[in-house]
């Protein structure tokens, strides 16, 4: 297939499968068609980059020059960047196809993608699948007027996972702070990787956590994952806490002994809410590994139960400095009265943010106080580092990696994801997936098998820091005995035959 | 007998209780400075707050000394600590690559990191860490080899981030010290002090805001925002405005010597925040207030010692003195409450994580490249290890020349150390003339023609000639600055002939100095008389006059001598 014909099918997909809500920004398709012709022509003269003309999405919080990024928020509607993420800079060094900015939690503050200002993202599965059993109607985009329900994506980065799970792109990158990219990936059926803290740049990265903030990548594979690590990975000048070092490009080992490997199963991640399905195939996956050779043992992660807390205030501290620049003097929103400085900002604010974003900040003002600096954010800060020294004694002790779950389920209903408030969703769905922010370690979503729903079930693999390569090494491994079905909207056949244009279930390859 | 008159002076004292022009007027009367301590005779012109009586002493100024000793024990102590923000002389600013130029249009020296867009990252310019390093090395200063970057919050418009990048605790550099020449500003007292620092921290300074009042609008410039700053916090080790204006001064000196900062208060490269307080002799220390953004040395006097008087008028109206933030009115003489600074400001300080700590190494050995650390490493400078700095050039100058420190601290802090050594080790001077002819004349001159001494357009060759003909007192101290100056015109003309050109040779035709003389005690008869009575200081007056009529080319050492010959003589 060309890069002309690949920028084409994934604009087709794009195209049908609009009203999932997940990119916002799109760039024109004459634009891509043109960069497609030349990507074409350095495959042909035998110069093609790393990524020609692979189509990428990226979330809406990484800075594109001259193309709006508004993180999900009233606050930056009117922001555009006068410059690159780094990487966005390095995709399209690399010659990739930015086909657009995806959707997301305002200010990647969520775990369901239905917080932004641009509304829900709704989960690609829900076009072969829905919580009544009944298909996704085509109206879906104003499903508050029918009453339709479908599947959440996942969050914060749920946009750029239903982008390609949807087929608009063969690749995007999210931002993981507390889970943010393996909890869409789970729920859409990806590969989610959230590579180790300090291994690709957070330059032009809008922050959420500075200290846990990662750019993680979507694929359908991990030898995917592994050319896209590849291309944007190593130390970067405008970012003081990337690795010194540049990048050595890792190698998916096809080989790897699976009997020389020691794969841990920490007893804390059995959590409360746990379902039934998702301790299946924990065991199932265990049982693979072990039938190989593999070592598989128990261990101990006491400090685990503490993640969410720690995460929590953690997180609001950051928060509440962080955002203290959106004051909408030197950019975005700008609505208050001009009387007194402190009016206008507490206008902007008010009406540029929503109520997770102010609760956070408030929340984190409050821990930041002289008085409760000690109680809150230090007490956390201990918390911390003994989450990660949970991680440095189980991989000291031999481990080589560890597999837990990576959601308690598989995709949730909307109806019931917003029952609660974002708050009470993040604490449940993060559960298990901040520890290896707190820690730094690389961890990575695998999507495994279908639920009785027909939805995806995935677990997660966690190594030491900097063990990307290993970490791939034996996710690849794994994709290959469990050959995963993806989704696959096969619009083709559904262009052919228009009466039958909703009969999504049976072009899913089976 | 003489006896010591224990005035206690301040403004209002002067002005409202007593005559205090009267009292100093008395002959023989010696005051005793209460700013320096010093024994100070002569006329006090200009009336300053130099000590801070207690009402209660105001009204007993008569007393007898060893009652007003009693007293003093109720006066007040003021205790003053500085905090010293210079902007670290580099090309770029702490954290990011825009420029660092003074007065350019306003916006053109800021980056996308200084106007804080969501998503950049600072970045540490190691040139600022190596300066800051520099100077703490010349205060002596403990230097941290692992420090720490903060976040100070607050809003204003002017701070785009809503924080500041500090390094609140873990400075660059704990400790040290500074030796610096206290000197009076109502006499010529002159004493080496030496005051303690806390610490020295790297910190980014702020934008400005402008406020155009007649249109109503705020107008934001970013150029300054994110300059590097060194925070230099010092002791409450500070006595006085004067006290406080000497180290500032000297610290600027040191700051400009070693090449770390510009110096410059009048453009902002220096601002000093004081924190004062008062309190009675052995009781604890008052509540402090801080006297903010404070830019001048002049200012640093005046600000002080109106908060400390605004402070003891308060505590003795009965009132209490809160933790508060003012800043100095200089228009009106007086410190005011900052407008929209809260009283108990909560800066809510936490560390930023976008910056690992800062590892300072002294060579490539100890850095590890996996280590998540901003590593930076020393730079050997010869140059500055072999650098006198300020302090020593004045005690090379009082140990090994004998230049007194009232001498010294002028030649060294106009730059003419080397010149000096130059002109007495290479072109024989005597040191007495060139001190006498750098100190006054050579920095006047300078200063009408607003160069350094480097850029000088009189020559040392030219310059030693004139300390050489001056020193054999063939030409008097008030012609040196007509001469320099006409040197500075003529480059190629020799001293010589310059003096000769304008018949500046000193007058040493007896007849001519007798006949003046005389013409003065002639024309004096009273001032004659009084001497008879023994009024010896009459002297000076006959000798000022007899100088004006040699138009200023005489010795005034000789002139008294002759006067005082001829007086003897005739009587």
């Amino acid at each position: 297939m060309s890069p002309h014909d690949l920028a084409l099918l994934c604009q087709k997909q794009l195209q049908y499968t609009k009203h999932l809500n997940y990119m916002l920004q799109q760039t024109s398709s004459d634009v891509l068609e043109k960069q497609a012709k030349i990507s074409e022509q350095l495959y042909s003269q035998g110069t093609a980059k790393a990524l020609e003309g692979i189509p990428i999405a990226f979330k809406d919080n990484f800075c594109t020059l001259g193309v709006p990024t508004t993180c999900g928020s009233r606050m930056l509607l009117n922001y555009v960047p006068p410059y690159n993420a780094t990487m966005v800079e390095k995709v399209l060094e690399a010659g990739a196809l930015m086909i657009g900015k995806a959707n997301l939690d305002e200010f990647a503050m969520g775990s369901g993608s239905t917080d932004g200002c641009h509304g829900p993202v709704i989960n690609p599965w829900s076009m072969v699948t829905t919580p009544s059993g009944e298909r996704l109607s085509p109206s879906v985009a104003d499903q508050s007027s029918d009453g339709s329900d479908w599947f959440v994506a996942g969050g914060s980065s749920g946009g750029s996972a239903a982008a390609v799970a949807a087929g608009a792109c063969l690749a995007s990158f999210g931002s993981d702070t507390g889970g943010s990219v393996r909890i869409p990936a789970s729920y859409c059926g990806l590969v989610g990787l959230k590579p180790t803290y300090g291994l690709l740049s957070r330059h032009g990265l809008i922050p959420l956590v500075n200290s846990m903030d990662v750019p993680g990548i979507f694929t359908k594979t991990v030898t995917d994952s592994a050319i896209i690590l590849n291309a944007v990975a190593g130390h970067d000048n405008k970012d003081s806490t990337t690795v010194q070092e540049s990048h050595t490009p890792i190698q998916i080992d096809e080989d790897i002994d699976i009997s020389k490997l020691n794969v841990g199963i920490p007893k804390e991640f059995y959590v409360p809410g746990l379902s039934e399905e998702v301790v299946t195939v924990w065991r199932e996956i265990a049982d693979l590994l072990e039938k190989a050779g593999a070592r598989v043992t128990e261990v101990s992660m006491p400090h685990s139960r503490h993640c969410i807390i720690c995460y929590h205030v953690l997180c609001c501290c950051e928060v509440a400095s962080n955002f203290s620049r959106y004051t909408g003097i030197e950019f975005g929103l700008r609505c208050g009265s001009e009387e007194s400085t402190e009016e206008l900002y507490a206008e902007n604010r008010h009406h540029g943010f929503n109520d997770v974003v102010r609760g956070r900040i408030l929340a984190g003002n409050f821990f930041l106080l002289r008085r409760n600096y000690e109680r809150f954010f230090l007490k956390a800060q201990r918390i911390r580092r003994l989450i990660s020294n949970d991680f440095k004694n189980a991989f000291s002790a031999g481990v080589d990696f560890l597999l837990t779950p990576i959601t308690l389920s598989d995709a949730p209903s909307h109806s019931w994801f917003i029952q609660k408030d974002s708050r009470t969703r993040s604490a449940e769905q993060d559960v298990v997936t901040t520890a290896a922010n707190l820690a730094g370690v690389p961890a990575i979503s695998l999507p495994l098998k279908l639920s009785r729903q027909n939805l995806p079930l995935s677990l997660q693999l966690m190594g030491p820091r900097f063990s990307e390569s290993r970490l791939l090494s034996l996710a690849h491994w794994i994709e290959n005995e469990v050959q995963f079905q993806h989704l696959d909207l096969d619009f083709h056949s559904v262009e052919e035959s228009a009466e039958n244009q909703f009969q999504f279930n049976d072009v899913i390859r089976k | 007998m003489r006896v010591w008159t224990k005035l206690r002076l301040s403004k209002t004292v002067c002005l409202r209780k007593f005559s205090f022009r009267s009292a100093l007027c008395r002959p023989r009367t010696t005051v005793i400075c209460f700013n320096c301590g010093s024994l100070y005779k002569g006329k006090v012109t200009q009336f300053r707050t130099f000590c801070f009586a207690s009402e209660d002493q105001r009204r007993n100024l008569d007393l007898e000394p060893a009652d007003r000793q009693k007293q003093s024990q109720t006066s007040w102590e003021p205790v003053i600590g500085l905090e010293i923000h210079a902007q670290i002389k580099s090309a770029s600013k702490l954290f990011s690559g825009a420029g660092t130029q003074y007065g350019a249009s306003p916006n053109t020296q800021v980056s996308l990191f200084d106007a804080a867009f969501p998503g950049t990252l600072p970045v540490l310019n190691q040139r600022c860490v190596q300066a800051a390093v520099r100077t703490a090395q010349a205060l002596g200063c403990h230097i941290n080899c692992v420090s720490k970057f903060d976040r100070k919050h607050y809003f204003y418009a002017d701070m785009p981030a809503g924080y500041q990048i500090t390094q609140q605790r873990h400075p660059l550099a704990v400790g040290g010290s500074l030796t610096y020449v206290y000197q009076c500003s109502i006499t010529s007292f002159v004493e080496r002090r030496s005051a303690r620092l806390i610490q020295i921290q790297l910190e980014q300074d702020s934008g400005k805001s402008l406020h155009d009042l007649e249109n109503g609008v705020s107008l934001i410039d970013l150029n300054r925002a994110g300059h590097g700053l060194m925070e230099i916090v010092t002791e409450p080790d500070f006595t006085s405005g004067d006290d406080a204006a000497s180290f500032v001064k000297d610290l600027r000196d040191l700051l400009v010597a070693i090449g770390t900062c510009d110096g410059r208060m009048a453009e902002g490269s220096m601002r000093v925040d004081a924190n004062v307080s008062v309190n009675r002799p052995g009781e604890p220390l008052g509540t402090r207030t801080e006297v903010k953004n404070i830019n001048s040395t002049r200012n640093i006097r005046l600000a002080i010692d109106s908060e400390i008087e605004r402070q003891i008028r308060v505590l003795e109206g009965g009132g209490v003195i809160e933790n508060e933030t003012r800043s100095y009115d200089a228009e009106d003489g007086q410190t005011i409450p900052m407008r929209d600074k809260e009283k108990l400001l909560d800066y809510r300080f936490f560390p930023e994580p976008n910056l690992p700590p800062l590892v300072i190494h002294c060579d490539h050995s100890t850095i590890s490249p996996w280590s998540p650390s901003l590593s930076v490493i020393l730079e050997k400078d010869e140059d500055f290890e072999k650098m006198l700095l300020p302090e020593q050039q004045r005690k090379r100058l009082e140990e090994k020349y004998g230049v007194p420190l009232i001498h010294s601290v002028v030649l060294v802090r106009q730059g003419l150390f080397d010149l000096f050594e130059i002109l007495v080790n290479q072109h024989s001077c005597e040191v007495w003339a060139t001190t006498a002819v750098l100190k006054t004349p050579y920095v006047a001159f300078l200063d009408d023609h607003k160069v350094d001494s480097e850029e000088s357009p009189v020559s040392i060759e030219q310059l030693a000639e004139l300390i050489h003909i001056f020193q054999r007192e063939k030409i008097s101290s008030s012609s040196l600055s007509l001469v320099l100056n006409e040197l500075a015109v003529n480059s190629s003309i020799s001293c010589q002939s310059v003096i000769e050109e304008k018949g500046l040779w000193i007058v040493d035709c007896d007849d001519v100095i007798f006949a003046a003389i005389d013409e003065v005690l002639a024309k004096n008869p009273q001032n004659v008389k009084s001497y008879k009575k023994g009024k010896t200081n009459q002297i000076k007056v006959f000798t000022n006059k007899v100088i004006k009529i040699l138009d200023g080319k005489a010795n005034t050492m000789r002139i008294q001598q002759l006067i005082k010959d001829r007086l003897d003589k005739r009587f």
